[in-house]
């Protein structure tokens, strides 16, 4: 009997020892979203997975990973690499250079407001249908940090602090891509951006010049600038529809977008609607970074567009190349669209 | 007050039906869908149907359908007695993304036979000054300096001009305005009820709503797309001619269980 008792407790001690689940008891702490009062005033709730709910630990540990160069083969680039805060996480060149030094093919997306995308489809082309799948793919595409995910968990792995990490988030220290790409979400979804100059005026906080006025008044108008049918409105202060239009920029397509991820030759040309925050701080601008500068988006939509089969029907006289504003309209519509950045955002050192 | 008034109504009805000795009405509750369907003068239109010049309106002219979604709000049973069951609920039919085909209200109707079932198309001048987070999300308003609240209806092609060369044409309803700006005037409603007439409520009724949509096109306008084709939002003229064209657009199709 005694022999039994003893066996079973070695064996119960080996069964400890190797086993990286935490079976103490402990659990991470619960982190929900600080949701912006703007936001819970106008729009529905962020969209969080029920199997990756927001912790402390996990919103941590995705930061460490965003940061860290770890991630990539050669140790030279992280996530932030590429989405930089100061360019409220994108990239200030219209493509980015990977670590073997060759240039994607479209511009880093901004980050922020992501848990409010509640299509969730993510990237330019809506490939990636939640922000934790789209976290697997940038680390092992050969024009961004090229690693193969299995040599990434090893050396998680192996890392002095990180199996410490990933069981204070997860419970467990055995290291997965997938716990890897929800802690990154987790991070990914605190990078909130709701204190522009606008958003203080919608909460009645600040006032709006009569230049930012007039150009809020373009952008609603539909016989003129008409940017609110894809753009929002201050009603919905995410400033995107977050889905897919063709846009006018090209009349034959070298960058399929949507339509490479769909199959349906009607999606070609589409790209997701940017959002409009943070203007500011996401220069170049387009899927492909083709414009330097807010002037050349919106001489684009004046008088710069594009015919094609796919071109949306919101885009207006094409025949004269869009909307025709004076240089006056352009400039102030400018100006208000400079009021939906927010350098509190880029600034937040809990990013 | 909507709500109140639905609860009283209801009430009304539990308590007539439990001594009226009209076999016609029970106390018996049931859910009712109402399921939306549309054609092109009879030929079903899906959204797999979209983005293909293929349509032909009154005119003459042949269009495509790129994107079409539109609101109806407070479904109405009216039975015999003229008495009205309203449901204060709206629903977004989302024919581009099949969302919204098929609503089904959490009230439950008390079954039998009632002589009307109706809907508002858009939003009535109450339901419209209200806030939804949904339809913001959705980015389904319309700008303050057009009186605010939310479009009915964003029908999005293209056609063919004269030329034959595609041209885009946003068939926007919604409340009339004139005078946009700080002060906009409403001229006259244009949202709208659709009877659907009589139709028997039983268990888990599906009442099958089609939207023919050639008549947003027929008459009494004979609508011109080379003339009216997009800026409708501001163009007052233009939403009651909608107005007026979209009274024929819906019909009962069937009830079936």
């Amino acid at each position: 009997m005694q022999l039994k008792i003893i066996t079973l407790g070695i064996l119960t001690c080996l069964f400890l020892n190797c086993s990286s689940d935490d079976n103490t008891g402990y659990e991470p702490i619960s982190a929900p979203l600080e949701i912006p009062q703007l936001f819970s005033n106008n729009i529905l709730s962020p969209v969080i997975p029920t199997d990756n709910p927001q912790t402390m630990e996990g919103v941590a540990l995705g930061k460490k990973l965003f940061f860290d160069k770890i991630l990539s083969e050669n140790g030279t680039q992280a996530c932030a690499s590429c989405h930089n805060p100061q360019n409220a996480f994108s990239d200030n060149t219209p493509t980015s250079n990977g670590i073997d030094g060759v240039f994607g093919i479209r511009n880093a997306m901004p980050l922020f407001n992501l848990a409010w995308n509640y299509g969730e489809r993510f990237t330019w082309d809506g490939k990636e249908l939640s922000l934790e799948r789209q976290a697997l793919e940038p680390i092992q595409n050969p024009n961004e940090l090229h690693s193969d995910w299995a040599n990434v968990v090893d050396r998680l792995q192996s890392h002095p602090e990180y199996p410490e990490l990933f069981r204070l988030a997860f419970k467990t220290s055995t290291i997965t891509k997938e716990l890897t790409t929800k802690a990154i979400a987790q991070f990914e979804r605190t990078l909130i951006s709701a204190n522009s100059k606008f958003d203080r005026y919608s909460m009645g906080e600040a006032s709006l010049t009569p230049q930012e006025l007039n150009g809020l008044n373009l952008f609603l108008r539909e016989d003129k600038g008409d940017c609110f049918h894809c753009h929002g409105n201050p009603n919905n202060p995410l400033w995107t529809d977050n889905i897919f239009h063709n846009n006018g920029l090209d009349s034959t397509f070298e960058d399929l977008g949507l339509g490479a991820v769909t199959g349906d030759p009607t999606d070609n040309g589409k790209f997701k609607t940017p959002s409009l925050r943070n203007l500011a701080f996401t220069a170049p601008y387009m899927h492909d970074g083709r414009f330097d500068t807010l002037d050349e988006v919106i001489n684009h939509y004046s008088e710069g567009l594009q015919n094609s089969p796919t071109i949306d029907p919101l885009m207006k006289k094409i025949d004269e190349g869009g909307v025709q504003l004076s240089e006056q309209e352009k400039a102030d519509l400018k100006a208000f669209l400079l009021t939906l950045s927010d350098p509190s955002f880029i600034n937040n050192q809990d990013f | 007050m909507r709500s109140i008034y639905l609860f009283l109504i209801l009430a009304l009805y539990s308590f007539t039906s439990c001594s009226d000795d009209n076999g016609d009405m029970q106390s018996e509750s049931a859910s009712t869908t109402l399921k939306f369907t549309h054609n092109w003068n009879g030929e079903l239109v899906t959204s797999s149907d979209f983005n293909t010049v293929q349509y032909t309106n009154q005119n003459g002219e042949m269009l495509s359908i790129e994107r079409l979604r539109y609101l109806i709000s407070d479904i109405t049973f009216t039975n015999a007695d003229s008495e009205d069951i309203i449901l204060d609920v709206y629903n977004v039919v989302d024919v581009t993304n099949d969302n919204g085909l098929s609503y089904t209200p959490t009230t439950e109707i008390p079954v039998g036979t009632y002589s009307n079932v109706s809907f508002t198309f858009g939003f009535d001048n109450e339901d419209n000054s209200e806030n939804y987070l949904d339809l913001n999300s959705a980015s389904f308003n319309v700008p303050d300096m057009l009186g605010g609240g939310y479009h009915y209806m964003q029908f999005d092609g293209k056609y063919l001009d004269s030329n034959s060369n595609e041209q885009g044409f946003n068939y926007h309803t919604i409340r009339a305005v004139d005078n946009p700006g700080m002060n906009p005037t409403f001229p006259q409603d244009t949202f709208f009820t659709v009877n659907l007439g009589q139709v028997v409520i039983d268990n888990n009724t599906v009442i099958e709503v089609e939207a023919n949509l050639a008549e947003w096109f027929k008459s009494p306008n004979l609508w011109d797309l080379n003339i009216y084709n997009t800026v409708l939002m501001p163009n007052s003229s233009a939403q009651i001619m909608m107005y007026e064209n979209g009274q024929t657009v819906f019909s009962l199709s069937e009830t079936a269980e």
